[in-house]
Formats: structure tokens, C-alpha cells, sequence
């Protein structure tokens, strides 16, 4: 068995990973003493997302290259990767929470028969094996899984992980190897976008201002944006605020919504219900803002103000323009 | 047509959950247990596809102790036709692959044309499952998927999945595993008509020797469950808006480093 720790490879879709990668990298790197591998499944890998990869800690690179790859489907992905696996036998295979990853890695350790981690926000060795650390019980609970056999299969929340600095000008040492794709009996009839928002994608925010019941209706979200825009930030919701149709589902925050760890999260007119904290306990640094001393949002927020978010959000906006001088 | 809806019970998201005398489970006293939300979508839509094609079974799944038969009862008076319930200490520490085997070995015996699950359970929020079941059985699967409708011969489905930045619309020969993500429906609540009929509808028990399953240990064990650490308390800025906010700033600034 090798010892390497394998980065399944999350890209953009236009040849460039994504920056979580920097991440998993930084992890799996830790993990094996520096036997970090990306491996890419993509129809187009630019050349200098391959430096990328190498910059943010691979130590190699398993380049699996086809239009049949193309867009993502388990069928097609997963008995590639598993041939791979059985060639080089990695001791674990690690990818960021992401949409295709939730469910490629499910369907590849089933495929291998081992066991699977997902959503891990901690990794550490124990003598021979690894203990993964995963929120349950909408994160009022922290879970400690160990696997009875490698590879260890396991996905990694974003934002959660620390990246290295990178290592400007590390060539990529890149394998590629033969494989054949199986037809996939999956067919993409179109792609829809969402409508830009000009604002970064929630989930991969590093800031986030996130609104509830206290903004009163739609029309007035466009304070948040407004601060959001100011600082770069995404603009979330609360369940309230989307069941309220305010803002569509993909904004929502929370146990049936999306699940955020940004580096600064800014919660106005937000009482902090369970199932909203499920979805961004794990946030850095928490800033609530609401009329009401006793909402719950207050008993983890790192900063508080008691105040009406109508007052609060433009003068904050304000406060954010002059420190980075906009 | 025929379509399994495998559902899971789990814990009310706002019971209180603590770690139990044996720290590698919750304390079960006291505990209030509804079907995983994100099933109430798949049951939902299961139902939706039938009433429109103005035939065929919706058949709910659960594995677990006798406490689930309550799950199972509330899909049939939601309108599901009948139920299995896998009722073996065998599967106690199931992990998502033993479950995903024996699921697979019902799939087997009871030859759906479809599948949907939840996106994922809302107690361990492992979301495997589904992909699983489909992998052992050769299936497509498409997760947290927002629409679905299956072609006039039923031999196709078209379903949407969310996606980063949009939604991906596929066309997948049946049989399928969908997963349902919110937003998919609004699932309808049991009338008292329901809740009276489900009180005649089968549920079938099934053994792990009913389906062919040899024991086997799983791959994922739990270690221990933990409390949350504790997050140092946090600081409420009192004050004039505009000093409160300047405050909040700064702190954010210098002393959090977050900006």
C-alpha cells in the first residue's frame, strides 16, 4: 500500500481548481508528510492550473483528461477513479464538500467497500488509522469516526481547513495515465445559471451578511447588498426570510439550506434558531445584530449589538467604506 | 410504476440532544422523533408522480429499532401504499455502506422503476446513502435535485440538481436515484382520512436473513460524541448606533483580524 493522500481535484469547470484545493492540499500534505497528490478528472486542465496545484502542495499530479468526463457524471467518474485507486493503492482520498463531490465519493468508497466520511471539519492521526471530527445533530454534537480499512475516504468542509502559503514557482510533476471512460447513461439536456449577483458564491465566501425575519420584506435585503458589497461579501438568509419567498432557497443558511464556515459572518434580524446555527456554528468570527437581547444568536456571536438593524446596517456600511477607503 | 422511498427517523432538530451513558450514542430518553425532513420531499414527490400518472405504488423503507414503525404509519397517511421495515439489532451500528447493502438487497426484491431519498439525514448528515445504494445496484443517481418529471412511457426522467452557480437539468433512463432538495415541493401533511387509513396498510418486517445478508462489520465506526467546545463569550457593544458600530469596526479590524 502506498502512502500517498489523493486531492480529488475541484475546478471551475474552465480548467482552473478551485481555490478550497489549497486546502485539501495543505491537509492531506500534513497528514502524509508532504505525499500530497491531486487527481484531476476534467475534460480541460489548463497548464497553468496544473502549477496551481503543485504551488498549493501537490507533490504529483494524476492527470485524467477526456471529454467524456465531462460534466460530472458518477457513472463516468467513478470506475476510472477506481481503477486508478487499485494501480496505485493511496491511503486516503480526500475532496471538498462541494455538489458532484458529496456524491462521487459516496459512490466510489462504495465501489472500493470502505468506508466514507463526509462533511469533516478535523483530521488527525492515531497510531495506524485516522479519526475524522464531523458536526451532527444539526452541529449541536461533534462525531468522532475512525475507518476499519484504507483508503480512507473522506470529504472536507470548506473554509474550515487552513491553507499553506503557496510555493511560488514549484513545477508540477504530472502523470498520465491510460484510461478508458464507460458510457454514462446520463444526459445533460442544459445548464441553467443563476442570475449574478455580482457578489461571491455562498458557500465559498469568505465573508457573509445574512438576513431574517427582522428585515421586514424583500425590498429591504438591498441594505445588505449594499453592505455586502462594500466588503465583498455574500448575502445569505434565514429559513423565516425564505419561506417568507424574500429571497429564493439557494440563499438560505441553515440545516435545510447551505452549510458556511466564512472567515466573518454578520447576522442582522437573525434570532438564531437551531436549525439556522447548523448552518454557520462553524463561522470564525460572528457578528449578530437585533432588537431582541434575548435572541439566541446573541449566546454565540463573538460581537453583538442590541439595536434596530435599520440604523445599524447603514451606518456600518458607512463605517466599512471609510476603513477601506471606499 | 413502482417507487421506493427510503426514509430515515431522527431526532426533532429542536429536541435537545446529549451525549448518552455510552458516549458513542445520543441519550435516547425524552427524545422527540419525526421522518427527516428532506424525506418528506422524496415521500412528497414519490406521491406527486403517481397522482399524476394516475397509477402505480409508492413503497417507504426505514431500517431501525421498533420505534420507526412511527415514521413508516406517518408516510402511509401521508399516502404511501405500503412499507418495509428492517428491524434487526444486526444493523444497530450500521454505517452508510451496511445500510446502503441492505437497502440495495430490498431494491432487489422489490424491483422499483425509481428512487427517491432525502438529501440527506438531518442526525448524521452523511448524504452517502443514496449514492451508495445506487452504485451497488449499477444505477445512475442525481443528488439534491429541485425538479423531476418522468417522460409519458415512463422509461426516462428529466430532473434538475443544484449546483454551484445554477442547476443542471439531466435526462436519465429509470431505473434512478434522485435525491430531493428543498424546494423541490411542499409536502402535504396527513388528513384525518389518511391518518385513518394508514392505520390498514401493510408494513412488512424483514430480517437481515430475509434479504440475503451475511453479517459484516462496518467500515466507518463511531469513536466517541462529543459536547461542542465552548466559544469564548462574546462581547455585546452597547452604546449610541454610531460609537457602537465605529467600536465594532475597530474590534473586527484589529483585535478579530477578520477585515
Amino acid at each position: 500500500m502506498g502512502n500517498a493522500f489523493w486531492c480529488i481535484v475541484e475546478d471551475d469547470r474552465k480548467g482552473q481548481p478551485k481555490r478550497v484545493m489549497a486546502e485539501v492540499l495543505t491537509e492531506a500534505g500534513r497528514l502524509s508528510g508532504g505525499q500530497a497528490e491531486a487527481v484531476w478528472l476534467t475534460d480541460k486542465a489548463a497548464p497553468d492550473g496544473l502549477e496551481r496545484l503543485a504551488e498549493w502542495g501537490a507533490s504529483r499530479i494524476w492527470l485524467l483528461e477526456s471529454p467524456a468526463l465531462a460534466p460530472y457524471r458518477g457513472e463516468a467518474w467513478v470506475p476510472v477513479a477506481a481503477a486508478l485507486v487499485s494501480a496505485q493503492a493511496p491511503k486516503a482520498i480526500l475532496g471538498p464538500v462541494t455538489s458532484r463531490q458529496r456524491e462521487f465519493l459516496a459512490r466510489l468508497a462504495a465501489r472500493l467497500g470502505v468506508g466514507f466520511a463526509a462533511d469533516t471539519v478535523g483530521l488527525e492521526l492515531d497510531g495506524d488509522t485516522l479519526v475524522a471530527t464531523r458536526p451532527v445533530y444539526a452541529g449541536k454534537l461533534l462525531s468522532k469516526v475512525t475507518w476499519a480499512k484504507t483508503p480512507w475516504v473522506a470529504s472536507l468542509r470548506p473554509n474550515v481547513f487552513k491553507a499553506g502559503d503557496p510555493q511560488p514557482g514549484r513545477a508540477p510533476v504530472v502523470e498520465r495515465p491510460s484510461f478508458t471512460v464507460p458510457d454514462a447513461t446520463l444526459t445533460l439536456v442544459e445548464r441553467r445559471e443563476e442570475v449574478s449577483t455580482g457578489l461571491p458564491e455562498l458557500t465559498e465566501a469568505d465573508l457573509v451578511v445574512s438576513g431574517g425575519r427582522g428585515l421586514k420584506g424583500p425590498e429591504n435585503f438591498v441594505i445588505l447588498e449594499r453592505l455586502a458589497s462594500v466588503i465583498g461579501a455574500a448575502v445569505g438568509a434565514s429559513r423565516a426570510a425564505v419561506d417568507a419567498g424574500w429571497r429564493p432557497h439557494r440563499f438560505q443558511i441553515g440545516q435545510t439550506g447551505r452549510t458556511i464556515s466564512p472567515k466573518l459572518y454578520l447576522g442582522f434580524g437573525i434570532s438564531g434558531a437551531i436549525q439556522h446555527l447548523a448552518g454557520m456554528r462553524t463561522s470564525k468570527v460572528i457578528v449578530a445584530v437585533n432588537k431582541d437581547p434575548e435572541a439566541p444568536i446573541f449566546k454565540i456571536a463573538d460581537y453583538g449589538i442590541v439595536g434596530d438593524l435599520f440604523e445599524v446596517v447603514p451606518a456600518l456600511t458607512e463605517e466599512f467604506k471609510k476603513l477601506l477607503g471606499k | 410504476m413502482k417507487i421506493l422511498v427510503p426514509i430515515k427517523q431522527v431526532p426533532d432538530t429542536a429536541t435537545q440532544v446529549k451525549v448518552g451513558s455510552d458516549p458513542r450514542a445520543i441519550e435516547t430518553a425524552g427524545i422527540t422523533w419525526i421522518i427527516s425532513p428532506y424525506d418528506e420531499f422524496a415521500v412528497e414527490e414519490a406521491l406527486r408522480i403517481k397522482e399524476k400518472r394516475g397509477q402505480g405504488e409508492v413503497v417507504t423503507v426505514s431500517l431501525g429499532p421498533d420505534r420507526v414503525k412511527e415514521a413508516l404509519r406517518s408516510s402511509l397517511a401521508m399516502g404511501a401504499d405500503r412499507a418495509i421495515h428492517v428491524n434487526d439489532p444486526a444493523f444497530a451500528e450500521a454505517d452508510t455502506l451496511l445500510t446502503a447493502r441492505a437497502l440495495a438487497a430490498v431494491f432487489t426484491q422489490e424491483a422499483p422503476q425509481l428512487a427517491i431519498f432525502g438529501r440527506q439525514a438531518i442526525d448524521d448528515d452523511m448524504g452517502a446513502v443514496p449514492a451508495q445504494v445506487a452504485e451497488l445496484l449499477g444505477w445512475p443517481s442525481l443528488y439534491w435535485i429541485m425538479e423531476a418529471a418522468i417522460d409519458a412511457d415512463g422509461k426516462t426522467i428529466r430532473a434538475g440538481r443544484q449546483v454551484e452557480g445554477g442547476l443542471e437539468v439531466f435526462e436519465a433512463p429509470l431505473p434512478c436515484v434522485l435525491t430531493a432538495q428543498k424546494g423541490l415541493n411542499e409536502p402535504r401533511y396527513p388528513t384525518l382520512k389518511g391518518i385513518m387509513g394508514a392505520k390498514k396498510k401493510e408494513i412488512k418486517d424483514l430480517k437481515a436473513g430475509d434479504l440475503g445478508l451475511a453479517p459484516a462489520p462496518p467500515q466507518i465506526s463511531v469513536v466517541r460524541l462529543e459536547a461542542l467546545p465552548p466559544r469564548p463569550p462574546g462581547r455585546i457593544i452597547g452604546g449610541a448606533v454610531k460609537d457602537a458600530v465605529h467600536e465594532l469596526v475597530r474590534a473586527l479590524r484589529e483585535e478579530a483580524k477578520a477585515i
